[in-house]
């Protein structure tokens, strides 16, 4: 091992700090939490540039969408946040695949989004992963297969899809029956 | 062969940029504030899908052009979108429909796209493909909302079915670049999409109570660059920051 090498943070003390870069749009969920950050990866620099110190930190993401206007913000934050921490040379990658799945958002972050008055998604992400799975339009526009979203407010699950896009790509639109509140669901994606 | 491969990427990066520019007029002019929001996030997700085809379009190319240097400064006949997506926005029901006819389409593509044998092209397709799922759900529920509604949001869709469903068929044309794509394992032969795309749309059709119309015939030419009028128009709005003020920033 290299002396950089040595005082280098490891990779779960780098996670934990990202555990405070929160997502722009969604200030209660982390980018860790939310599955955004695939991977840190420390890179030695000797060589590359003189005084280096610890090396070069990799932090590889991948987006949510890909046309969430937060990806750029994300990068920024997580450079600034890890800037704090003493880690200066800082290169935020983007990975796409695998596509970014709700089914890795963490627990924690899914209560985060409850108790903000999102839905978190039920269920597992539909369709396979690889996106071959061509679409069944039956199932697709049946409202019965469709599983009961509980309201985050009141918790009942008498509620009601109003438009499968909310105030974000990410999210839709509900009704709750029970208490009328209007609420937003995180989609399962 | 590189040059097939960059223009096969252009029909996919324009289609995205055409269309998500066609929804973006919509914005503030929705029906319903839900509609104005939902048009506005598909719009979203096609630019997003529209940068990623392009900016490997333009590695592929290797002559220095970036998505935006693809979007902003190509003329009319240099885009290679489907005459289907830069037709008008017209009444709700015609952009529905458009949508609609679009996105059965759009999912079986990436669908094959998923399989590429060229991983760039199969990762972005696989990220866009579950983006098109929920824009597949929406605009199928709306066509049956609308087409099984009212007698005049039947009478309506069935017009806009009627008008658009020429413009709905080049995309099953095989040509050179196709061809060649199919043959190197890159994309799914224009021909094999057909069938389940009608069978999709079929399905839709019936429960929105609207009959599939039986023209023969179609328009085509999109993918070569011969467009219908309105390309110029909707480009003279997309480009004009640039083409005012090169190389303008914000």
């Amino acid at each position: 091992m290299s002396l950089a090498a040595a005082t280098r943070p490891s990779r779960d003390q780098v996670l934990a700090w990202l555990e405070s870069v929160m997502d722009p749009e969604v200030p209660v969920v982390s980018v860790v939490g939310l599955g955004i950050v695939r991977d840190v990866v420390w890179h030695d620099t000797r060589g590359e540039q003189a005084g280096a110190g610890m090396g070069r930190l990799q932090v590889i993401v991948t987006p949510t969408y890909s046309g969430c206007p937060a990806t750029e913000v994300i990068a920024q934050s997580i450079r600034a946040e890890l800037q704090l921490h003493g880690v200066d040379m800082v290169e935020v990658t983007t990975r796409l695949s695998p596509a970014w799945t709700t089914d890795w958002m963490t627990t924690t972050a899914r209560e985060a989004l409850r108790q903000y008055g999102i839905a978190p998604p039920v269920g597992p992400a539909p369709g396979r992963a690889d996106g071959s799975q061509v679409i069944d339009i039956a199932s697709l526009l049946s409202t019965r297969d469709r599983p009961a979203v509980p309201c985050p407010q009141c918790g009942s699950t008498r509620t009601r899809l109003l438009s499968q896009f909310g105030s974000t790509a990410c999210k839709a639109l509900y009704r709750c029956n029970s208490c009328l509140e209007p609420f937003d669901y995180f989609k399962p994606h | 062969m590189q040059e097939a491969k960059f223009e096969y990427l252009l029909r996919l990066g324009d289609n995205a940029l055409v269309l998500s520019q066609q929804l973006g007029a919509w914005c503030g002019h929705g029906p319903a504030l839900e509609e104005d929001l939902a048009l506005t996030n598909v719009a979203l997700d096609l630019l997003g899908q529209s940068r990623m085809w392009l900016s490997y379009a333009g590695e592929v190319e290797g002559r220095g052009r970036d998505e935006d240097g693809l979007a902003y400064l190509r003329d009319g006949g240099e885009f290679r979108n489907l005459l289907l997506v830069e037709q008008p926005n017209g009444h709700y029901g015609d952009t529905v429909m458009r949508q609609f006819l679009f996105d059965a389409w759009h999912q079986h593509l990436l669908a094959g796209l998923g399989r590429s044998s060229d991983p760039r092209i199969a990762e972005i397709a696989q990220k866009s493909a579950k983006e098109v799922r929920y824009h597949l759900q929406r605009s199928a529920g709306l066509v049956v909302a609308l087409g099984d509604g009212t007698p005049l949001s039947h009478e309506r869709m069935q017009g806009a079915l009627e008008q658009l469903w020429p413009y709905a068929q080049e995309w099953f044309e095989s040509d050179g670049v196709d061809a060649w794509c199919a043959e190197q394992g890159l994309a799914p032969a224009a021909p094999t999409l057909e069938a389940p795309w009608r069978a999709s749309v079929e399905a839709v059709l019936a429960r929105a109570t609207l009959p599939m119309p039986d023209h023969v015939g179609h328009q085509r030419g999109g993918r070569q660059g011969i467009h219908t009028e309105h390309l110029g128009h909707l480009l003279a709005e997309l480009q004009f920051v640039q083409r005012a003020y090169p190389g303008a920033q914000w």
